[in-house]
């Protein structure tokens, strides 16, 4: 067993890093869409309107059921063959599209139990004072659930974050595929995935100290 | 601010799951008229209260507060709006948004419901958690304060709607005792103003001293009615005499 090629790592990690901001904007692009649809997901379980309700509760079944990589396929390789329009899917956006209905049908439900943990008499006084329901979830319900929400919505991010290297089957160049060319042509592939993996748990616990700063802030309005 | 809003309840009936609630309520409230309902758990107090303000939702009836008469039997989104704006709800449980500050709570309807402009927002809710004598907690958090303060804000937040008709619904019974002078208090304070009130509360010495007209409800009726004297003094009604012989009245 050879030892270490520092240098080849150290010569690789600003090329890797190069593919950094690819892994943020997927990562971020499919978080933002995640919690727009996690949140009407979250509300219409809630709410459980007739028949809605249970197209709502078969996605979130499906999407929690089923592997992130075979979603991927199915999205990527499966459906333009079923719908000859998404042939021009790039393998970025679906990927973005992949992480964003899996990841959403996991914060509904962590969501919803947030929601449903805003104590009950909250709800009444909004309506006693003449709010109305979007008004009582916008200013009252969603900020509180948001609160107790935040941690596991982080955990979610992180999983994202390190989901994006699955883009690299779908053909893009990310993080992973860029150590993958670079290790095919220098056969260092344990130096190569070991950059690979430093940088995306640098970025991981730089994640973990956000999430402490945040909680703090959200507490403010309940420390005694 | 004297009030000017009446309240008139006719057959106002209301089951949950087979049980009559509310067993044909019917009840005349004059303006700045200050009734308190008594009587046994599970009679039907509070829910009498909570369909005034349409949280329950009645089976049949009417209720009338101020110019606006609802029929519960086709109450439409705009009737019900109309009645929580013309109804302020204090609750038991004081029932604050726990994600503002106790000027917060006060101001949220003003902006949200009424579309006042935010500054005049502020400045009523200021004057009125000065008048629950809590100017200095304006920007605490629900959960800095203690249970008394909870309830004044929790009054101060239906004052500030400047609704015609304030509903009580045992605003002291999850207090602790040590808390339960302060809020007798705010309440003989609003009392005072000649504000059209409906107060349901087991505090009958309190109810002696500030009602008009003291209700006694039982099985979902009103049973018997009458000044504090007639009812704590010479009560007519067996049922009546055993509640307040229960009570230690």
């Amino acid at each position: 067993m050879q030892v270490l090629d520092i240098g080849y790592m150290l010569g690789l990690v600003p090329v890797i890093l190069g593919y950094v901001p690819l892994t943020l904007a997927m990562a971020s692009a499919a978080m933002v869409c995640a919690l727009v649809l996690a949140a009407l997901l979250a509300v219409e379980r809630v709410a459980r309107v007739p028949v809605l309700d249970r197209l709502v509760m078969l996605f979130i079944s499906f999407f929690r059921g089923t592997p992130l990589l075979v979603q991927l396929f199915l999205f990527y390789y499966g459906l333009p063959q079923v719908l000859p329009v998404l042939t021009r899917i790039d393998g970025v956006t679906a990927a973005i599209l992949g992480l964003t209905l899996h990841f959403a049908a996991y914060m509904a439900e962590s969501i919803r139990a947030a929601i449903v943990g805003v104590d009950r008499s909250q709800w009444e006084a909004a309506q006693s004072v003449g709010m109305t329901q979007r008004q009582l979830m916008q200013r009252i319900v969603l900020p509180q659930a948001a609160r107790v929400a935040a941690p596991t919505l982080v955990n979610y991010f992180i999983d994202m974050l390190k989901g994006t290297s699955l883009a690299f089957t779908l053909g893009v160049t990310e993080m992973m595929g860029a150590a993958q060319k670079e290790a095919a042509g220098s056969f260092l592939y344990f130096e190569a995935f070991l950059v690979v993996a430093v940088i995306y748990w640098v970025m991981v616990e730089a994640l973990n100290q956000g999430q402490k700063a945040l909680e703090t802030r959200l507490n403010k309005a309940y420390a005694r | 601010m004297s009030s000017t809003t009446g309240v008139t309840v006719r057959g106002l009936t209301k089951t949950f799951g087979g049980a009559a609630v509310l067993d044909g309520i019917d009840l005349d409230v004059s303006p700045g008229e200050r009734v308190v309902i008594i009587g046994p758990s599970g009679t039907g107090k509070s829910t009498l209260l909570r369909c005034l303000n349409y949280l329950d939702q009645p089976d049949a009836g009417q209720i009338s507060i101020g110019d606006l008469t609802v029929d519960a039997a086709r109450a439409r989104k705009s009737d019900i709006l109309g009645l929580r704006r013309r109804t302020g709800f204090v609750f038991q449980n004081y029932a604050l948004f726990a994600n503002k500050t106790a000027l917060e709570n006060i101001m949220e309807a003003l902006v949200t419901v009424q579309r006042l402009p935010r500054a005049d927002a502020v400045a009523r809710a200021r004057d009125v958690l000065a008048e629950t004598g809590l100017a200095d907690k304006a920007d605490s958090y629900p959960a800095a304060l203690s249970g008394g303060q909870q309830q004044r804000v929790g009054i101060g937040r239906a004052m500030a709607l400047g609704a015609g008709v304030l509903l009580f619904d045992e605003p002291t019974s999850a207090l602790d005792p040590e808390w339960v002078g302060e809020v007798l208090d705010l309440m003989r304070r609003v009392a005072a103003q000649k504000q059209t009130l409906l107060i349901v509360t087991h505090e009958m010495q309190f109810a002696r001293e500030i009602a008009d007209r003291v209700l006694f409800m039982h099985s979902g009726r009103i049973v018997e009615q009458g000044t504090p004297a007639q009812i704590f003094d010479a009560p007519q009604d067996a049922r009546l005499r055993r509640f307040l012989a229960r009570t230690g009245v």
